[in-house]
């Protein structure tokens, strides 16, 4: 509900460009034109929605695992950490979209190219999300756990995991919105299905209310996406900081 | 404890700094202080003298500190799996519940917890009701009794407790500390606090830590209750030595 006050904002200043600008209807579509496009076009816009969602949740789901086993693996090797650390930081200073095409050539026009690059997207925000806080246990719990002859890996199961759920959290929140980025830039490349895909397509064949309506589903579907993973975090955040009753 | 292995004394002999590496600032030291088995030792002291580093070091855990000289057990063993620490700070892990935060030792080390103790405990420590609760919903003071049963949880020989009472109610405190001394009876126990009557009614032994060294000082006799004679005079003269020492 909270998105409406904005959407409604965005729509109005849509429409108030149209009529001030009269810009012709192949440049900008007024509103009620992608309306009734998006109607009108359902089952195809569906279709396509269906494949890059999949692109999107296979990604994250992929993403989110490599993720959190690397922040693990480097919680618990401090050696591996010094070395692999600047790595993962200078991998970072290649766009993930140079990649696109080399991602297109190797894992072929199908589903796999887009869901490679949702995952390299999503792959540094949650693997940093995660390590940091799981190298920011309190001190304290982790000397009374020492004192408590606690071994390694279950310090870090019943300890170190659960104080570093929030900060995985946060990573996810930004694994939903950027993922959605990923799968699109794969379809722009190389695709013959997706939202991305019907995009290039329609532009191509002068549809702008097509390729608007294809947008517009791109974003509502990137909300919900955020709406969804932010319902499920906010369960566990509370959950890690105490706030709901535990199940014993 | 049954009988199992004898129970440790402690020995400290040295100086604690707080730069592990180039040993700049003397925390604690240097001295020489030794605990008797099985005793229940109060330790004293104006703040900042290195009351808690001095727990630390029986720990057997640096943690970012250098000692120069030794803190062990007498009987030579390790400090760990000996000896249980009640930290200032309850730390208690704030997505458990009262259970089982109790228990949490067992989890780390990967023993199977002990469900009906760790309920007893809690019972004693007046929390029986609070079990299921989550630790976060718990008062200061019922988060350090829930802290108190987590150590006795762990039914180490050598106990150090780190003002473990501060935050409790006179009533409460007072009836806290006779489950604590019953249950940590014929133990070595190490306990640090700032309040004279507290120490008074509770120790077998006192020692004043202030920045020039340790003073013992002599325990009579008495009957553990707070309205003895012999408890408020040792009150007043504890309280009298700390205000010299401050």
């Amino acid at each position: 509900m909270k998105y409406l006050l904005p959407a409604a904002l965005i729509l109005c200043l849509w429409q108030s460009v149209v009529w001030v600008t009269d810009v012709p209807a192949f440049i900008l579509p007024p509103p009620a034109k992608v309306a009734v496009t998006l109607w009108g076009n359902r089952a195809l816009l569906a279709e396509h929605a269906i494949v890059t969602l999949s692109e999107v949740m296979i990604g994250l789901l992929l993403g989110a695992i490599l993720g959190m086993v690397t922040a693990l693996g480097l919680a618990m090797a401090p050696r591996l950490d010094r070395w692999l650390k600047p790595v993962l930081v200078l991998s970072q200073s290649i766009p993930v979209f140079v990649l696109a095409p080399i991602l297109t050539l190797w894992f072929g026009y199908g589903l796999w190219s887009k869901i490679m690059m949702a995952l390299l997207i999503i792959y540094f925000p949650v693997t940093s999300a995660f390590h940091d806080a799981l190298v920011a246990t309190p001190p304290a719990w982790l000397r009374q756990a020492e004192v408590m002859g606690g071994t390694r890996w279950r310090v870090l199961w019943f300890l170190r995991v659960p104080a570093a759920l929030p900060g995985l959290m946060s990573g996810l929140r930004l694994a939903a919105v950027y993922a959605p980025i990923g799968a699109i830039i794969g379809e722009w490349v190389g695709a013959s299905r997706g939202l991305g895909y019907l995009m290039l397509l329609s532009n191509g064949r002068a549809k702008t209310g097509l390729m608007f309506a294809a947008v517009l589903v791109v974003a509502v579907m990137t909300i919900l996406l955020h709406a969804v993973v932010n319902r499920l975090a906010c369960k566990i955040e509370n959950k890690s900081r105490g706030q709901a009753e535990p199940s014993l | 404890m049954t009988a199992r292995a004898p129970v440790p004394g402690l020995s400290f002999e040295g100086s604690v700094f707080a730069d592990a590496r180039t040993g700049a600032r003397r925390l604690l030291g240097p001295l020489s202080l030794t605990v008797t088995a099985g005793r229940w030792t109060c330790l004293l002291g104006p703040s900042g003298v290195g009351k808690s580093t001095l727990l630390q070091a029986f720990t057997g855990l640096p943690d970012g500190l250098r000692m120069d000289g030794s803190a062990v057990l007498d009987t030579g063993a390790q400090p760990l799996g000996q000896v249980a620490l009640m930290a200032q700070d309850a730390g208690l892990l704030p997505w458990l519940s009262a259970l089982q935060n109790v228990w949490i030792g067992s989890r780390l080390r990967g023993e199977r917890p002990d469900h009906a103790r760790a309920k007893a405990l809690l019972e004693q420590v007046g929390l029986g009701a609070q079990g299921a609760q989550n630790c976060t919903r718990l008062s200061g003071g019922q988060q350090q009794r829930l802290a108190l049963a987590r150590t006795l949880y762990e039914d180490r020989p050598v106990v150090l407790l780190d003002e473990p009472f501060s935050a409790l109610d006179v009533a409460t405190r007072l009836r806290v500390q006779d489950v604590a001394r019953d249950l940590l009876s014929g133990r070595t126990v190490l306990h640090v606090t700032h309040d004279p009557a507290e120490a008074a009614r509770i120790a077998d032994d006192i020692l004043i830590l202030d920045h020039s060294g340790l003073t013992p000082v002599s325990v009579p006799q008495h009957s553990k209750q707070a309205d003895d004679p012999k408890v408020q005079a040792l009150t007043s003269d504890l309280t009298r030595l700390l205000l010299e020492a401050a």
